[in-house]
């Protein structure tokens, strides 16, 4: 205990050498800036600026980086928040409450609970990573294919909360992600599946962003337009120090869902293969379920904001984790992070820890100070982006357009997915007209490869007994806590309806 | 006269393109590099220190982005690199599966041959990895009869079926005469991952996978595949001194679509020699048991690539698809 506090004391007066600290807010600042473009996300962030970082000393050039990555989480929610398209895939679930929110002329409050739960997230995951880095890289170990698919399934009971009352009509949207994840490339034979119309362009599979953004930007655009025959602008909001306070008071109303969603994040940001994006719609999932008031998730609840904020920035520092300790990037960000790694001639891995002190130490110590650089520069810059939503919406209506499909032509570089993400977004608008959830079809595209290729490994591995996934300690705890998600909405359901009828009778 | 006609005519039109055609070229827009293995793995290493180097180095006017393509063993980044034939600004580091794949994937379309090779930038090894914690195998007999043993419950991870390592195992299989129960993972760091946390029990890593688990006492090393001991790993025997005659390597080379132009391979084929000869790259090589003494480009790489995926077709149908692809 002693030698972290003396180690993580040198770090923080690492960071805040005067070159340092510069890095870190320029780098928390280019991280906002690519978090909210759609399209652009911390991926190409780090990959675009790497080369900047070698004119400085590896320990500056990790610490910019670390920063745009924390940036980006942020940053990812502002166009969620204030257009409706998710900036990153890490803030898909931010769209859900953030984006009714806006409408309802409350954008300042989702701004200001994301930039919270972000701070949060981010504080709880580096103090968790400071403390326990070791312990949790032999945890992580114990995580094989069977206890990966039990994390999954706990994933998707989580479904059952996000999809409303219709549980029929959430089954059918899962079950469309599903199939739309199952197309390219069969994960363990190799094999071309699900090629409709034998078009090559198949083999690609789609796309989470192109799902995302077609069924949160577009079939989000059509549907305000119906709704609001393009007449109405969005509410105007004035930031005020008396509405500032105001907001500062609400954060007792998604606490829960911010400590719910960091330690969630950490944990599953720790786990190779997961990342941010299942942690965030994990942990939107999770707090909807265990709301008082799961109903009015998705209609604009600040907790719907707040987890899967504090989940995305929580796991962002968890997936540092096992790249430092074991050389194993936790998600596509941090894979960049160790190339550059490996040119600053640190091979990351269980020695660095003790080879390498100076620059782990200097790396934590900076995501403390970076957690609090973001959350200053976020509140600052929230009378900004709330000026976004001043444009009437005939302006905003086709920007949302432009930004759509350059962000998904930014991202893959193909006209085809473009267009798919065209028709995803029509068909999202229809599926939204007859009341068809969309947020699990979202899920499902992520968690579906994920969940499929664990269950076909741990099932090789197991020579085809079922029973390896409850044999295993972990796995079967992560079963019987999915087990008992599943059926806590719907005994919750069925006490309420005894409930209403004794009442009634 | 005609003849001279279309000579004259000719040599004009020679004229005019000339300037065009040796005008320097280099990238207009940012490079993808595309990586056919997941994270974490050989494949991915090299090309993030590639793309770090070019970047460190001021190499090139546009930046490199890695992206990894690892989908259907390589399948998704070579139907990728297809559809993307004639474009100049995409280039693949490519591993074994470079060959193997199109030839267990018969319905992919691919032909590697048509590709665009530009350098081979090393050789990679294979070594037999076993968790230290395994006391009771110390070489490669006991490793054999505990392999035997175990019988199917023995899991070897590697990095997909019809993947180099899955090809090495059905090797394994045939010279030992047993049967494993072969796992693929998204990228030989994961498969390391799941050597140290005790999920499998054994895999055919390149040591630059295992370095730093081997540095920190985690795994340990049985046999190499080499045809020499590598300095990197002095004590340990080459399958051949055991009298198993086993000997396999990995490429690592970097190719362009099919129909690249001249000047961008000629511009690409400078850029990964400067590379090459770079002295991060060779100490790279030493640390991590590369064998890096020239770089093969152009005709001669092409002439390389016939010849291995020939090897190879001759190799898949020795030990059979079917115990690479577990079918």
């Amino acid at each position: 205990m002693e030698t972290i506090l003396v180690s993580l004391g040198a770090g923080l007066m690492q960071a805040f050498e005067p070159l340092n600290l510069f890095m870190i807010f320029a780098g928390c600042l280019a991280g906002l800036f690519v978090g909210c473009m759609p399209g652009l996300g911390s991926v190409n962030g780090v990959a675009i600026l790497l080369p900047v970082t070698f004119l400085v000393p590896p320990t500056a050039a990790i610490i910019f980086l670390a920063a745009l990555y924390y940036g980006a989480m942020y940053g990812g929610a502002i166009s969620s928040i204030t257009l409706g398209i998710p900036g990153a895939s890490t803030a898909v679930a931010t769209v859900f409450d953030g984006r009714p929110m806006a409408q309802q002329g409350k954008a300042d409050k989702a701004l200001m609970a994301a930039a919270i739960a972000s701070f949060i997230g981010g504080t709880v995951s580096v103090i968790l990573f400071t403390l326990f880095a070791p312990p949790l890289a032999a945890f992580a170990l114990k995580f094989g294919p069977q206890e990966e698919f039990a994390l999954m399934l706990l994933a998707f009971a989580t479904f059952i909360g996000l999809g409303g009352d219709d549980i029929p009509k959430t089954v059918f949207s899962i079950l469309l992600g599903l199939v739309m994840a199952a197309i390219g490339f069969d994960i363990i034979s190799g094999q071309p599946r699900m090629i409709f119309f034998d078009m090559v362009e198949f083999q690609r599979g789609i796309g989470f962003l192109v799902l995302a953004i077609g069924i949160y930007g577009i079939g989000e655009m059509l549907w305000t337009l119906e709704s609001t025959k393009g007449q109405v602008t969005m509410h105007k909001v004035q930031i005020t120090w008396a509405r500032m306070k105001a907001n500062f008071a609400e954060v007792k109303k998604y606490i829960n869902s911010t400590w719910l969603g960091s330690f969630l994040g950490f944990f599953v940001g720790t786990l190779p293969a997961a990342g941010a994006t299942p942690a965030s719609l994990m942990s939107y999932g999770l707090s909807k379920t265990f709301s008082k008031d799961p109903d009015s998730y998705g209609k604009g609840n600040v907790a719907g904001v707040a987890a899967p904020e504090a989940a995305n920035n929580a796991a962002s520092t968890g997936s540092m984790l096992p790249m430092i300790t074991l050389g194993i990037p936790g998600s596509p960000t941090t894979a960049i992070l160790l190339g550059g790694m490996i040119i600053w001639g640190l091979r990351p891995g269980p020695l660095l820890f003790t080879e390498s002190p100076d620059f782990v130490w200097g790396l934590i110590g900076s995501m403390y100070v970076a957690n609090v650089a973001t959350v200053i520069l976020n509140l600052a810059m929230i009378p900004i982006f709330i000026r976004v939503l001043a444009m009437p919406f005939t302006l905003l209506t086709p920007i949302i357009f432009v930004l759509c499909v350059l962000g998904v032509f930014a991202t893959t570089d193909r006209m085809f997915d473009t267009w798919i993400m065209l028709i995803l977004g029509v068909g999202g608008y229809l599926m939204r007209k007859l009341n068809y959830p969309v947020a699990p079809a979202v899920l499902a595209i992520v968690l579906g490869p994920l969940a499929e290729r664990s269950l076909r490994q741990s099932l090789i591995s197991s020579q085809g007994d079922v029973t390896t996934f409850v044999t295993r300690p972990i796995s079967l705890t992560c079963v019987l806590l999915a087990l008992a998600l599943i059926s806590y909405p719907l005994v919750q359901r069925a006490l309420r309806r005894r409930q209403s009828q004794r009442r009634a009778a | 006269m005609t003849y001279l006609k279309t000579l004259a005519a000719s040599a004009a039109a020679l004229a005019v393109m000339a300037p065009a055609a040796f005008a320097d070229w280099a990238p207009r827009k940012p490079v993808e590099f595309i990586i056919m293995a997941g994270t974490g793995g050989g494949a991915d290493q090299i090309a993030r220190l590639l793309q770090g180097l070019i970047e460190k180095k001021d190499l090139s006017p546009r930046p490199f982005i890695p992206i990894n393509k690892p989908g259907g063993s390589g399948a998704e980044a070579l139907r990728y690199m297809q559809d993307k034939a004639g474009d100049n600004h995409t280039v693949m580091m490519t591993l074994n599966s470079f060959y193997t794949t199109p030839i267990i994937q018969e319905d992919l379309g691919v032909d590697v041959t048509e590709f665009t090779p530009i350098g081979l930038m090393a050789m990679d090894t294979f070594l037999l990895w076993v968790n230290t914690d395994r006391n009771d195998i110390t070489d490669l007999d006991s490793y054999v009869s505990a392999v035997k043993g175990a019988g199917l419950d023995w899991k070897v991870g590697g990095t997909g079926s019809g993947q180099e390592d899955s090809v090495l195992t059905a090797m394994m299989e045939a010279a030992f005469e047993y049967e494993v129960t072969y796992i693929p993972f998204p990228g030989g760091g994961t498969v390391a991952k799941n050597l140290i946390g005790n999920q499998i029990d054994s895999t055919v890593n390149n040591p630059s996978e295992q370095m730093e688990f081997y540095r920190a006492g985690n795994s340990k090393p049985l046999v190499q595949f080499t045809g020499e001991r590598m300095a990197a790993f002095p004590d340990t025997p080459t399958a051949k001194e055991l009298g198993v005659d086993i000997e396999y390597y990995m490429q690592r080379s970097v190719n362009g679509p099919p129909g690249m132009d001249p000047e961008a391979v000629e511009w690409y084929t400078n850029l990964f020699q400067t590379l090459f000869d770079s002295q991060e790259w060779q100490d790279f090589c030493v640390s991590d048991g590369l064998t890096c003494d020239a770089m093969m480009n152009g005709a001669e790489l092409a002439n390389f690539h016939a010849t291995q995926k020939d090897a190879h077709v001759a190799l898949i149908e020795q030990v059979g698809a079917g115990a690479i692809t577990g079918e």
